[in-house]
């Protein structure tokens, strides 16, 4: 008979999956972006037309930086290796560094490789903050449901149907403001369908959200042919909302146009990511929301009225959606087309993911989306020796990577896509 | 404050829960409901609690009618409940499980915890809790969790605290100190309703006990009564409590489990190189807590669990490796933990459920075909022989109560030749009646020399059926040691205390109480508790 049987534990190592991201990514940078790369140097203006004061030209010769990178990424990957030999985890901001090491030589090396040599990392910026506001309306969207447990698909649906409303209302009214509201209103009335369904008849969530994004396009398309293109006039020609600049503050270069000359609806998003996130978190109401997105019987045993408030927060959330897709024709574009979010809700989708559930997280993820997306668009007008159907996949592939590979495995509210059912 | 309940009946269709039920819980009063699993106990509760509403009847409290609505009703009338299942929310802390509902805000809806906080460490102290209200609740252990459950209560104001089944999922040694946390609360004025099945416990701290049977009230008794007396009651028929099997004769060990590891995908080791022998012709019993790798141990050798490192050798033939349906040839019976999801498939018929490992080998199945023939015969040879109550052996798995389930589960896997058998939980939620069968079985495949793995979080049951028994604490094994170990022994080792620093701690316990071991144990109470 044993008499003790406690053994030393076997060591098990962390996973090799971020040691193996590290090497591939170093060795790409050493050798195609570096050794491999263009001779040329890259330069990056930092200012935009109006700014106060001048910056100075970033100038970085191609080859040699890379070079440069590479090396520290291959330091990098070593030591993240080692690491791991010594069942530890490399710390999250080696990885933060490793990521812009890389993002920065893969746009040197592009840059340089170019056509015209030059771009302006200003606009790159600016832009992609612009090219991501509805993205982060509708990821708050999708974290207002979601948090309080219910699976919101239809994203996508309300982007568009407020994007139409937006247009449709703003054209006949001549007011953009009453076509803010209108596309809220839209949002809502798609969330109130997937309200209903998925709470009130318990149909599954992901079903009833992939038949509203359909049902949408359906309607938004069939009314486009038959009313809006019969007179563009009247209905397809939008009032649209000023871009307002905040005088002084906007004129400092690189953060002026990010953040103090935006359209209304570009402030409104800053002011949502932060209510939000303060009310989820930092009030009574977010508790409960939390509560019922993890544990709804626990909650229920409390006196919480679950379905009431999953009813809401689908609701609230297609009100935000709504007005994040009013951005397309309100801002954006001049007017609506067929298909106008363009799968942009579910890209949304991806971000509230990558954010962890987390409004700020959701936000950021949007950003990177974002910015993805306009540096391809930037890439494509400078002539990169990289095909523009590639640079068309860049947004796509950042998600991919950016939820599968860096992220790992998130763990979302425990009763999301669980209608909750009395005994 | 005094509850009652006049004549509370609960139908789910045409079938009532609860019938015509008449109950009185004084103040200050230990009330504990009696009753096997589906007896209509937490029926009762859920429709006290609010959850439910009665089919007839009438709530009195102090003397006055109440009609609850909802859980929100029920608390503020000044009932709390500790559900069998906590009602926690596992990522939030402890402060904010417990504002949840009723959140005290500053202005604008803005959660104020310092309050909750405050509240939480007062009452913790007046009990001795020790809980801390910043922990998130996931990480604590089920101990803390419940008593977490308690405060949540008593932060309530709860006058009378419903208790289901508390001590399923504790240690001995923790249920030892709930049931000291009742006897203050009662000392404090607060009267509970205690749930149990379990006898030992109900006797040692009830004042009263009624006994539930079949959705009725049978008997209120005093906690004098003999446990074969409660038992009887129970069951409603005279039981044997007593197994009184014979002593083992093991020969050789039969399985070799070396080493084995399991880590689950979130990279938590789950099970931590357990080596462990089984002989032929012994029961070996897995004792732990819930949730200590007992689930895995017995995947792990099914061969449904992937296996990280290590090596299971039935009769020198390595196992890890192969897949499900070789090891089950190479002649595992295995019966899961949880009948209803991994033990049957609960829609199929009766017959159907008795050969579903078997129906594509002769006698059942030959080529594409099944003998349906063969399979009659199997099921009406089983069910005779395992005395499995169906008046259809057609009627799906799912009209079966608990005990008859398992019973066709128990039946299909000792219906082949056996090199090993494991069982895990073979009689959770089975009535008393069956229990006793069930283990006759067991001890007698034992005794046809197969070697026996049985896995139970049931410490009474473990110390019934078990030659050895293998503590299991968080994936590793705390010690083997012999089948008759005292219980407080084998409580400290589950609870991760070290084999012979157990047995030292037991022995100094044991001669620190020997002179008071003659008064009934009720050493903690305090005087007022006495008193009442």
């Amino acid at each position: 008979m044993t008499s003790s049987t406690l053994q030393p534990a076997i060591n098990v190592l962390p996973s090799k999956k971020t040691p193996i991201i590290l090497s591939v990514i170093a060795v790409i940078v050493f050798f195609s972006f570096g050794l491999l790369g263009n001779d040329q140097a890259a330069h990056f203006t930092l200012n935009s037309a109006g700014d106060a004061f001048e910056l100075p030209e970033l100038v970085f010769p191609g080859r040699i930086t890379n070079i440069v990178f590479g090396v520290l990424l291959l330091a990098i990957a070593a030591y993240a290796w080692m690491q791991r030999k010594q069942g530890r985890i490399l710390a999250t901001w080696m990885v933060a560094i490793a990521a812009v090491l890389f993002v920065l030589g893969f746009l040197i090396w592009v840059v340089s490789g170019a056509n015209i040599n030059s771009i302006s990392l200003a606009s790159l910026l600016a832009g992609g903050v612009v090219l991501a506001v509805p993205l982060v309306f509708g990821s708050l969207s999708g974290v207002l449901c979601e948090r309080a447990g219910v699976v919101n698909i239809a994203i996508e649906g309300q982007l568009l149907g407020g994007a139409f409303t937006a247009a449709l209302v703003a054209s006949l009214t001549q007011s953009a403001f009453a076509g803010l509201v209108a596309a809220g209103l839209a949002g809502a009335m798609v969330s109130l369908v997937l309200a209903v369904f998925s709470i009130k008849y318990v149909v599954n969530q992901i079903i009833v959200g992939v038949v509203l994004n359909v049902l949408v396009s359906g309607i938004t398309g069939f009314l486009f042919t038959t009313v809006m293109q019969e007179d563009p006039e009247r209905f397809n020609s939008p009032a649209h909302l000023p871009v307002i600049e905040i005088p002084l503050l906007s004129s400092i270069p690189v953060i002026g146009p990010i953040l103090f000359k935006q359209s209304v609806i570009g402030y409104l998003m800053y002011l949502a990511v932060f209510l939000v996130w303060f009310g989820l978190f930092k009030t009574k109401w977010g508790l409960r929301v939390r509560a019922v997105g993890e544990h709804p019987k626990a909650a229920d045993t409390l006196g919480i009225k679950v379905n009431a408030i999953r009813f809401w927060n689908v609701t609230l959330g297609g009100i935000v959606a709504g007005i994040g897709g009013s951005f397309f024709t309100l801002v954006a574009i001049d007017s609506f087309t067929k298909e106008i979010s363009g799968g942009r809700g579910f890209i949304a989708l991806a971000a509230v993911i990558f954010g962890r559930w987390n409004p700020i997280g959701a936000f950021l993820a949007a950003l990177l989306f974002g910015f993805a997306d306009n540096l391809q668009v930037i890439l494509t007008i400078i002539g990169t020796p990289v095909p523009s159907q590639f640079m068309a996949m860049m947004p796509y592939l950042v998600t991919i990577f950016a939820v599968a590979g860096l992220v790992g495995r998130s763990r979302g509210p425990a009763a999301a896509g669980e209608p909750y059912v009395k005994e | 404050m005094k509850l009652e309940l006049r004549g509370i009946s609960k139908a789910f269709g045409s079938f009532y829960a609860n019938k015509d039920i008449d109950l009185t819980v004084d103040d200050a009063q230990i009330h504990c409901l009696l009753g096997e699993n589906g007896a209509g106990k937490s029926t009762l509760m859920n429709v006290l609690y609010g959850l439910y509403q009665p089919t007839e009847g009438q709530i009195l409290l102090d003397g006055k009618p109440v009609e609850f609505s909802g859980p929100g009703d029920a608390m503020a009338s000044g009932i709390g409940m500790v559900h069998q299942h906590f009602m926690l929310v596992p990522v939030f802390t402890v402060a904010e499980n417990i504002a949840l509902g009723a959140e005290t805000t500053k202005a604008g809806g803005v959660l104020d915890l310092q309050v909750t906080r405050k509240k939480i460490r007062e009452i913790s102290d007046r009990y001795g809790f020790d809980v801390d209200p910043d922990a998130v609740v996931e990480d604590l252990p089920v101990g803390v969790q419940q008593r977490v459950e308690i405060i949540k209560a008593l932060v309530r104001e709860a006058k009378i605290l419903i208790l289901d089944e508390p001590t399923a999922v504790l240690t001995p040694q923790e249920t030892d100190e709930l049931l000291d946390i009742m006897r203050q609360l009662k000392a404090n004025g607060t009267s509970i309703v205690f749930i149990s099945h379990k006898l030992r416990e109900v006797r040692a701290v009830s004042d009263v006990i009624t006994v539930i049977r079949r959705g009725q009230v049978i008997d209120s008794v005093s906690p004098e009564s003999s446990t074969t007396e409660l038992a009887n009651l129970m069951v409603g028929r005279a039981v044997e409590l007593n197994l009184n099997k014979a002593a083992a004769t093991p020969g050789q060990a039969v399985l070799q489990v070396k080493d084995l590891t399991v880590v689950d995908p979130a990279g938590t080791t789950t099970l931590d190189s357990v080596t462990l022998d089984i002989h032929a012709g012994e029961i070996l019993a897995i004792a732990g807590v819930q949730g200590n790798g007992q689930t895995e141990l017995t995947e792990a050798i099914l061969g449904t669990q992937p296996v990280t490192g290590g090596s299971v050798k039935l009769a020198g033939q390595e196992l890890v490796g192969k897949s499900v349906k070789q090891i089950l040839r190479s002649g595992l019976g295995f019966v899961p933990e949880d009948r209803s999801v991994h033990g049957l498939v609960t829609q199929f018929s009766i017959e159907e459920n008795l050969v579903l490992d078997l129906y594509d080998r002769p006698p059942f199945g030959k080529g594409i075909s099944m003998n349906l023939e063969a399979i009659k015969k199997n099921a009406a040879q089983q069910i005779q022989g395992f005395d499995v109550r169906t008046d259809n052996p057609l009627n799906p798995a799912s009209s079966l109560s608990g005990g008859n389930q398992q019973k066709v589960v128990m039946a299909r896997e000792l219906s082949r030749d056996l090199k090993l058998f494991i069982a895990s939980q073979p009689t959770r939620g089975v009535d008393v009646g069956s229990i006793e069968f069930l283990h006759r079985r067991i001890v007698a495949e034992r005794d046809k020399g197969t070697p026996v793995m049985i896995v139970s979080t049931e410490l009474d049951e473990v110390m019934e059926l078990a030659d050895r028994i293998a503590v299991l604490y968080k994936g590793r094994i705390n010690g083997i040691v012999p089948g008759d170990t005292s219980r407080e022994v084998l409580g400290l080792m589950m609870a991760g205390v070290s084999q012979e620093e157990a047995l030292a701690q037991a022995e100094f316990a044991k001669a620190e109480n020997e002179p008071v071991e003659a008064q009934p144990a009720s050493e903690h109470d305090n005087q007022e508790g006495e008193a009442q």
